[in-house]
């Protein structure tokens, strides 16, 4: 178990690498000029390579990386116009827009999307999950026709239109919800009331879309796993059907659903941007759309790697956890 | 209908203390049909026999003669809301089609026990074969984790098993195919259940398994002095262990008599397809093989008549009564009874001719 939980760690860390490696290199490349940003108007050639020079942009390619590199590992200073501006470790880079070290953008616009997937991933996981369970148990019901037919159209209506209507019913018109302040949804200080008030559409909207989805699956999985030989052995043991249902088929239906929710939510830990954008709320998503609007590639490509990090993690999360829910992954 | 299952209920056991037991398990006309979109499959459609304690009872026939839903319906496995079910299926005089769900629940496993084809499609991969084991004995006995565990290590060893205080914490994929299907006798006898039935319990086994297998499932009967049903396709399986044999065809008993007499007087033509479509290699090659002609009939329209005659080398010497008049299962001596136009005294002429010079 620990030699295959190293094994994981080692690989992902290597995974890590290759994305910086990928992610800086095109970033660098790409065309853009990031002394652009500090020259004034119609600067000259000398003027912009002195620039450069200072940034460090005129270095060839692997040295930036090393330098960048370097960065992540111990900090680095970047002279920004007039004064040096210390980037602590890890410095994922320096948004020459905004002026800022690109982990602090970060860290402030993670902790929404973190509330958003969260809240978000326990509604759909329950909803779905369940949903999907009784279905598959009351096939061909009423119930189960009611519930597949919402959840095709869970599946197949974006969140910017579902995420439309809710606001403007809940929002608008039946006022029951605030309107979103997207400067600060948690309120300022922190209030749970107002955090629950802006988020609740968000929640039920991703939650919906992707609780659509799990139904749908949880189902599916669950009628096969049904129809195992080992259910019949269970049944035929005498166990009641309630167990039968709970420790013999969930137990084993489940196990893709692990595999899908830890890897969808390590990917909208990378950011939503389309509910964010619907919602306002400034998230990694949102960020990340603006970053690219703006051509800001430093924080484009740090939140790039920050979202790759997190779907890097969830990968090894869920080996791990797969490896605890089924022993055949374990031994072999 | 009645009278013919009592006097083959006496018939299959031999003139000893045993006659005078009462069978275990009595299936009086059990009828099992399924309602589908194409019309009703019958499935088992009229079946009478006993077995009782200590005794062996072999179903043989083809795939979709009914062999396995005979006995799912046994163990009550049958989705009331799928299947119909009509007649009697009394284990020590209760009867399992009429009673409650909850009472056959209670049953299963505890007084019937069944071991299936796949060892390891049947257990579940997530569980280790000792929790398996402890789970099937603890649902019908109020005993501790610990005391339950002991059962299931003592199971284990009793189906030889090596190393077993060990191999309980195993999980199913940890085990060879062979051990597998001793792991799964060692559940299915960890109530020490009155009736055990083996679904093709050899088929998905290694040759060299096979035989070790059943030699274990008849001293596990021995000891536990249980009735056992062995449901196979394979003739050679039943001859080593049962006592009697039941062919079925198309949801129908077509023969059904003592293992020794059977084999020696076989008086069903269908029976005689079976013996005679086990390779010979004795042969030349083109000749090794004979197996039965055509396919099985339809259990939505089976044919008129003798189910059989489709299929049937004699159907035309006898006319048309094979197809218009169905056989009624009779009874010859020896408690030998057999579903055929031919008769007894014909079918003898027949066999000793023309079937036994080929076997």
């Amino acid at each position: 178990m620990f030699r295959f939980l190293l094994k994981r760690l080692i690989v992902g860390i290597v995974t890590l690498w290759v994305v910086t490696v990928v992610v800086f290199g095109i970033f660098t490349i790409i065309p853009g000029d990031p002394a652009l940003v500090y020259a004034g108007k119609d600067p000259s050639a000398e003027v912009l390579a002195g620039i450069r020079a200072k940034l460090g942009v005129d270095k060839p390619l692997p040295e930036q990386y090393a330098t960048f590199m370097k960065g992540v590992a111990v900090g680095r200073d970047f002279p920004t116009g007039p004064k040096m501006v210390h980037c602590d470790a890890p410095c994922l880079g320096y948004s020459y827009k905004k002026d800022v070290p690109v982990l602090g953008l970060i860290t402030r616009a993670l902790p929404i999307t973190a509330t958003m997937a969260a809240g978000a991933a326990l509604l759909w996981l329950l909803g779905g999950v369940s949903v999907g369970v009784l279905s598959a148990l009351r096939r061909g019901t009423f119930f189960d026709r009611i519930a597949m037919t919402i959840s095709l159209a869970g599946v197949s209506l974006p969140v910017y239109f579902t995420g439309l209507i809710g606001l403007s019913v809940f929002v608008y018109q039946l006022q029951w919800l605030p309107a979103i302040d997207t400067n600060s949804p948690f309120g300022n200080p922190f209030d749970p009331v107002q955090t629950f008030q802006s988020f609740i559409l968000p929640w039920v909207v991703l939650a919906f879309l992707y609780a659509a989805s799990y139904a749908r699956l949880t189902r599916t999985s669950m009628l096969e796993t049904m129809s195992e030989d080992y259910i019949r052995t269970a049944r035929a043991k005498g166990l009641p059907e309630r167990t039968v249902v709970t420790r013999h088929g969930m137990r084993a239906a489940l196990t893709p659903i692990v595999t899908m929710f830890g890897l969808d939510l390590g990917a909208l830990l990378g950011g939503a941007i389309l509910t964010e954008y619907t919602f306002g709320l400034q998230g990694l998503g949102k960020q990340a759309l603006d970053a690219i609007n703006k051509f800001d590639y430093p924080l484009i490509m740090g939140t790039t790697l920050f979202a790759a990090f997190f779907i890097i993690v969830a990968n090894i999360v869920v080996d791990v956890l797969y490896a605890f829910i089924d022993p055949r992954v374990r031994l072999s | 209908m009645t009278d013919r299952s009592a006097t083959m209920a006496a018939g299959s056991a031999p003139a000893t203390a045993d006659a005078h037991r009462r069978p275990l398990l009595e299936v009086k006309d059990l009828r099992v049909h399924f309602p589908t979109e194409d019309g009703l499959v019958k499935a088992v459609d009229g079946l009478d026999f006993t077995v009782a304690k200590g005794r062996t009872l072999g179903i043989v026939g083809e795939s979709g003669s009914g062999k396995s839903v005979t006995s799912l319906a046994i163990l009550g496995l049958h989705k009331r809301t799928r299947a119909q079910l009509s007649g009697e299926v009394l284990l020590d005089g209760v009867d399992i089609i009429g009673a409650a769900e909850e009472t056959v629940r209670r049953l299963r496993g505890n007084k019937m026990a069944m071991i299936f084809q796949d060892p390891l499609s049947s257990m579940h991969p997530y569980y280790t074969v000792g929790a398996q084991i402890i789970e099937a004995y603890r649902v019908h006995n109020n005993v501790s984790k610990r005391a339950a565990r002991a059962r299931a290590i003592e199971m284990l060893s009793l189906v030889g098993i090596p190393q077993p205080d060990r191999r309980v914490d195993d999980y199913p994929h940890q085990f060879s195919g062979g051990m597998r299907q001793r792991a799964m006798i060692a559940m299915g006898m960890s109530c020490n259940p009155g009736l055990l039935i083996a679904d093709e319990p050899t088929t998905a086994l290694d040759v060299t398994v096979q035989a070790q297998i059943l030699e274990l499932m008849k001293k596990l009967q021995r000891e536990f002095d249980s009735a056992l049903i062995i449901i196979t396709h394979d003739l050679c399986v039943v001859a080593e262990v049962a006592d009697d044999i039941l062919v079925m065809y198309a949801g129908r008993a077509v023969e059904h008599g003592p293992v020794a007499d059977l084999f020696r007087r076989p008086e069903h033509p269908y029976t005689w397809g079976l013996l005679s479509s086990m390779p010979r290699l004795d042969r030349v090659r083109e000749d090794r093989l004979r197996p039965i002609k055509g396919t099985p009939p339809s259990l939505i329209n089976p044919p008129p008549g003798c189910r059989f005659h489709p299929r049937c080398p004699y159907a035309q010497r006898l006319g048309e009564i094979c197809w218009t008049v169905e056989p009624e299962l009779l009874e010859g001596p020896n408690d030998h009874s057999t579903r055929c136009h031919l008769g007894p005294v014909k079918a003898r002429e027949v066999f000793v001719a023309e079937v036994e010079p080929l076997l």
